[in-house]
């Protein structure tokens, strides 16, 4: 495996870019603060914690990306996983809760695969089917009881002195990367996107990949909404929300095309680092909501800009 | 160059014309590079007002790219343009269009979910206050397909609707509509009907004698007889010679085409005392109304060609026969059981072990952005794995003996594929498919684009293929490669089987004699319906 | 006749469309205590004219095979702008309104820009610059609130005939066969009907409006026909941001404040992308037009409409239950983007499901 392939040009640029905003940071609670807060070991360890759970959204989202289709039914199969998983409580409900996004995953590939409607359109439609389902099992109120203790231990404990959450992030990406790198199906993913049609013609079953892709993010999805469950102790309605854009953004600035086909992991776990970084720095900096928003969306577009400047082969 | 074979034909003010021969449009010095492929070296070319000037050559001579820097769509790396006496330079279509240069694209210029009279007027509609005056547009469409005896193309009609031999008779309405000076035809007539070429024909004869000026591309010898008056040559992105019609003969501008002798592009066709097994067997296999009753047979060994004017259901027919088409009739016999193939991973499965060379092999064969390796082993990556793990020492090491056997040029196993020639592309296809040890090969036009060198050792692979007991069908727009590759050729007209030639019946004149469908009438047909 | 069933089936999705929403709305006005009266009509249209507007924004990227994710955004930013400027004087008002608009085109002029020339695909670029438009709107409105002038909020959400009422037209009173008549038509159905002629049908009779149907149903072709790829796209966003502005403005004028509500800003964008594709619009680009659009939205519109008067003990006394109403809004939803899904079986030629 060599090392240029891994490492990817806007995997450096993301890289650096994160370097950029904590000496920013650090810079600015020196001025303001006295103190180095940023490059201290405990924020940092704090900040990958945090990062675990989209990074397990961006992780699925990515594998959708890659094949050229996009999921907007996350926000709410993290929330009725975790509403499923906490009502049901005891010892089913983490299998519970994963059977939710499997459940989804399959419908969501059955819909794009064999119906072939847009992923878009499609995944918008089962995540308004979600939201219903939950209302109506719910009666619209956050559910009263609590997340099991399996689920917030697996969200805090830390046995071996780093957040479980965090462990499961690096089991999941460590998985990806084996399927991506290593199985026919990772290959199956890549050319799919691509180009359907020359895959199809190889004798591929793309129907079956696209599935797959599907469920694999619909499953990431629901074991962050177990892990995030977890971490809050309950489940909530719109708990799912603050998930889907920025999953998106973290594969994308993580130098994935949003056309499918090409990008690497090491990329989306660079893009999800540095899209919880930024989040946090400017809320330390104590950055009103409306200049997070603008500075999110400005940076999300300058690095997509830098990164266009170097690619040859896309659009 | 002055011409005799353009007096007898000429009107007195193109004569006058010619009298001053200063060229309409001169290329100086011309050359194009895509990477490391070198498109158009050095070319220096003219063309007169009031001629239809035919450009040859084998596919990937050049021609495209030459009327592509004509019509703006790519930018010359050097040289220079002269058109009219100015030099210019068209950065876009658009500018070439506002010159009078306007082109009939191999690849239809029409948006299908546009309107006939929508694409006619789509750059410059007859307007009122500033918007589009649609009546005026719809008169304006309904003339010009008068004018090219379309009269019964509804102008409201989506492109979509229409059926491609009667696109393309909108493509030259539209393009007439642009009061072109100069107008490019590039393989325009490669699917109209034998009537609607006869009237393009027409057309383009008044065109000329109008005193416009046409480069007519073609890799057709009888369209060029009967169209152009003066020729030139391209060879490998050289010019190599401009003639006046009749100033060469046929064996001539073949030769100055492919570069060197005309019978040793192809390998020898081995003699046979008896018939082959047969590996594949058709019987009235029928789809939609594009394929009726084909029954057909391919041997062990056997390159069985399928010929006719393009879009008689050839490509239908191996789509077909690999599983992609949906509700196809009739029965498919491998090595002597039936079989149904519902979809090309059915086709690819050992008991079957087939393989098909699409038609178009940037966007059905090739994962372009992907690298050499993923490519070449895409489709027989299931057999190469250890549990659920590639078996990368394997996968690189079959790879490996492949390349060597093709000649596959390229930097790394890694390189994206779209960083190869042409030629070398279609061999990462073949590569592909010969790795999974497929028996019957189907191939769909494989020799578009790439460079003679390419195309024999292409042909000199089909017949090793062959030889270690292969059963090879293949369609191809080229005449001399069914004359020249296969032990039997099949020609199509309409979706049915109408000649079956075979040995040294497989000739030019037969073949397109059949493909015309000259002596087919109702007897025939019957004919050739019950000897199936 | 022979032309019109081919204009017919070639706006089938618009056709399908009306006909949904004419059966929905059927539906809603005969259950209905008051339905077919002019106060109904005229609060169903308040309800739905937001909407109507964002669809048809959405509509114009889509028809050239991009998307606008911003749509939303860009209405709320319009929104919260309004809440500032459209007050005070007539003169202050009226550029107030220009304001609006005109900062709404530029916002889809930006998103245009970041596509054609940065060459970022227009999903994300929308999606980034939606997250700076939201970020706008909270500079303007941290928090609800705001003031719109109260006699143009009052004119434009109710009929016609309170134009007179409020502004006095007529100096001896309204005539009969106004007050009667034309009197009687809401307002925001006049609105559209105008934004249709004025804005949307003279643009998509244009070169470069045409052309946006051109790029969405083959761009190589377009451009081999020596179409203005650039002006086409940048038209299109620019536009599809106009109509944003229309619809925060009117939100603005309907609840007389502004509120940079990011989940509301959300859920327009999805339901403009659903109401697009149910009225007929297909998102490769290429077909459909604003006015089916029109039609998806009001259809969206009908069917939450609808729940509110199915009377409870009668036969389909289940549907009024509100906390039901969610899921079934979401199976609807999902069925009818759904049933485009028809063509698929149909198709023959399986590499045609590819492209």
């Amino acid at each position: 495996m060599n090392l240029r392939n891994s490492i990817d040009r806007p995997t450096l640029i993301a890289s650096s870019f994160i370097v950029v905003i904590l000496l920013a940071g650090t810079l600015y609670t020196i001025v303001t603060q006295g103190t180095a807060t940023f490059i201290e070991p405990t924020y940092l360890l704090q900040q990958i914690k945090i990062a675990a759970f989209l990074g397990i959204v961006a992780a699925g989202m990515m594998m959708v990306i890659l094949l050229g289709h996009i999921d907007l039914s996350v926000p709410w199969t993290i929330a009725a996983t975790a509403m499923l998983a906490t009502a049901v409580g005891g010892a089913w409900a983490v299998p519970v809760g994963l059977a939710v996004g499997l459940a989804v995953g399959l419908a969501n590939g059955l819909g794009v695969a064999f119906l072939r409607v847009p992923a878009m359109i499609f995944t918008l439609g089962v995540n308004a089917v979600l939201r219903g389902l939950m209302v109506m099992l719910t009666g619209g109120f956050a559910p009263q009881s609590n997340a099991t203790p399996l689920m917030v231990w697996l969200a805090t404990g830390h046995p071996l002195g780093i957040a479980n959450s965090v462990i499961v992030w690096v089991l999941i990406s460590a998985a990806l990367v084996f399927m991506l790198t290593r199985t026919p199906l990772g290959r199956y993913i890549y050319a799919t996107g691509n180009r359907e049609a020359a895959t199809y013609l190889s004798g591929i079953n793309t129907r079956l990949v696209l599935i797959g892709g599907f469920v694999i993010c619909s499953l990431s999805a629901s074991l962050s909404g177990l892990l995030i469950a977890g971490y809050t102790s309950k489940a909530f309605q719109a708990m799912g929300d603050a998930y889907l854009l920025p999953a998106i953004a973290a594969v994308v600035v993580g130098g994935t095309n949003i056309l499918g086909g090409q990008g690497r992991y090491t990329g989306t776990v660079v893009g999800t680092i540095l899209i919880v970084l930024l989040q946090s720095v400017l809320s330390v900096a104590q950055m009103p909501e409306a200049g997070r928003q603008v500075i999110y969306g400005l940076v999300i577009i300058v690095m997509l800009l830098v990164y266009g400047r170097s690619s040859t082969l896309r659009g | 160059m002055p011409t005799p074979a353009l007096r007898p034909c000429s009107s007195p003010d193109r004569d006058a014309m010619t009298d001053a021969p200063a060229p309409f449009l001169s290329l100086a010095g011309v050359s194009k590079r895509y990477g490391g492929v070198r498109a158009l070296a050095n070319v220096d070319f003219t063309c007169r007002q009031g001629s239809i000037h035919a450009v040859l050559g084998e596919n990937g001579a050049g021609k495209s790219t030459l009327i592509k820097i004509i019509a703006g769509v790519v930018q010359p790396d050097e040289g220079s343009i002269t058109l009219d006496r100015r030099t210019v330079a068209f950065p876009t279509p658009q500018a070439a269009n506002e010159a009078g240069i306007v082109c009939i694209f191999q690849e239809l210029s029409l948006m299908p979910d546009l309107s006939v009279a929508d694409n006619i007027g789509i750059t410059a509609p007859p307007r009122r206050f500033g918007l589009i005056d649609r009546r005026a547009q719809r008169r304006r469409a309904e003339e010009l397909l008068a004018r090219v005896g379309c009269e019964d193309i509804n102008p409201l009609m989506h492109v979509r609707q229409l059926p491609l031999s009667r696109r393309q008779m909108v493509e030259i309405a539209k393009a007439l509509g642009r009061n072109p000076k100069l107008l490019i035809l590039d393989e325009a007539t490669s699917a109209l009907t034998a009537a609607d070429v006869e009237k393009v024909y027409a057309i383009l004869h008044g065109l000329r004698d109008a005193g416009l000026s046409l480069l007519y591309i073609s890799h057709r010898m009888h369209e060029i007889e009967a169209l152009a008056d003066t020729a030139s040559v391209f060879r490998n992105g050289q010019h190599i010679d401009t003639f006046a019609k009749g100033a060469r003969t046929d064996e001539q501008i073949v030769q100055m085409m492919i570069g060197r002798e005309w019978r040793n592009v192809y390998p020898p066709k081995p003699q046979r005392s008896a018939p082959p097994a047969p590996a594949l067997e058709l019987r009235d296999i029928g789809w939609e109304n594009r394929l009726h009753g084909v029954s057909l047979s391919v041997g062990k060994g056997e390159i069985v060609g399928l010929g006719g004017l393009d879009g008689q259901g050839q490509r239908e027919l191996l789509l077909a026969l690999f599983g992609v088409l949906r509700g196809v009739s009739g029965e498919t016999t491998v090595n002597g059981t039936r079989r149904r193939i519902g979809s090309p991973a059915q086709a690819k499965r050992a008991a079957v072990g087939m393989a098909l060379i699409p038609e178009d092999r940037k966007t059905e064969g090739l994962m372009l952005p992907m690298s050499v390796r993923d490519n070449i082993s895409i489709a027989a990556l299931g057999a190469m794995t250890r549990g659920i793990v590639v078996d990368r020492a394997q996968e690189v090491q079959k790879i490996d003996a492949i390349v060597a056997k093709l000649k596959i040029k390229f930097g790394q196993l890694t390189d994206p594929v779209a960083t190869l020639s042409g030629g070398n592309q279609q061999k990462v296809v073949i590569a592909k498919w010969l790795l999974t040890g497929a028996r019957i090969v189907l191939l769909n036009d494989p020799t578009r684009g790439i460079d003679v060198g390419t195309k024999q050792e292409i042909y000199q692979l089909l017949r090793d293929l062959a030889d270690a007991g292969t059963a090879i069908l293949f369609y191809s727009t080229d005449y001399d490669e069914l004359i020249g590759c296969c032990d039997r050729v099949l020609i199509l007209y309409d979706g049915r089987v109408v000649r079956a030639l075979e040995g040294s019946d497989i000739t030019e004149a037969n073949i397109i004699a059949s493909s015309l469908n000259l002596t087919l009438n109702a007897a025939d047909h019957a004919a050739s319906a019950t000897a199936r | 006749m022979n032309n019109l069933r081919l204009r017919l089936s070639q706006n089938l999705g618009l056709w399908l469309g009306v006909l949904l929403f004419a059966i929905l709305y059927t539906l809603y006005s005969t259950l209905h205590p008051k339905g077919w009266t002019v106060d109904v009509f005229v609060q169903n249209s308040n309800e739905s004219f937001a909407l109507i507007m964002v669809s048809m924004a959405q509509t114009v990227p889509v028809i050239t095979g991009g998307i606008d994710l911003s749509v939303g955004p860009m209405m709320t930013l319009v929104n919260c702008l309004a809440s500032v400027l459209v007050s005070g004087s007539p003169g202050a008002i009226v550029l107030g309104i220009v304001a609006c608009l005109a900062a709404g085109a530029l916002a889809g002029f930006v998103n245009g820009c970041i596509v054609v020339f940065g060459r970022i695909q227009p999903i994300i670029v929308t999606l980034a610059t939606g997250a700076i438009y939201i970020g706008l709107s909270l500079f303007l409105r941290p928090s609800p609130g705001g003031k719109v002038d109260d006699n143009l909020s009052w004119v434009t959400t109710n009929a016609l005939a309170e134009m007179d009422n409020t502004y006095h037209w007529f100096p001896n009173g309204a005539p009969a066969w106004f007050s009667t008549t034309i009197g009687k038509l809401p307002m925001p159905i006049i609105l559209i009907v105008l934004i249709v002629l004025l804005v949307w049908l003279p643009f998509r009779n244009t070169v470069t409006g045409r052309g946006c149907y051109a790029i969405g149903s083959a761009e190589g072709a377009a451009y081999m026909s020596g179409l203005q790829i650039w002006r086409s796209k940048l038209a299109a966003y620019t536009v599809g941001g106009l109509f944003a502005a229309f619809g925060g403005l009117y939100l603005a004028l309907q609840t007389g404040s502004g509120n940079a509500d990011i989940p509301q800003a959300g859920a327009y964008t999805l339901n403009s992308i659903a109401a697009v594709v149910v009225g007929g619009t297909s998102l490769f680009g290429g077909t459909g037009g604003a006015v089916g659009s029109i039609f998806g939205a009001l259809v969206l519109r009908a069917i939450s409409f609808c729940f509110r008067v199915f009377d409870s003990n009668g036969p389909l006394g289940f549907l009024a239950n509100p906390l039901l109403q969610p899921i079934f809004e979401g199976v609807i939803l999902l069925l009818a983007v759904s049933l485009g899904a028809a063509r698929v079986f149909r198709i023959k030629n399986r590499l045609t499901l590819f492209s």
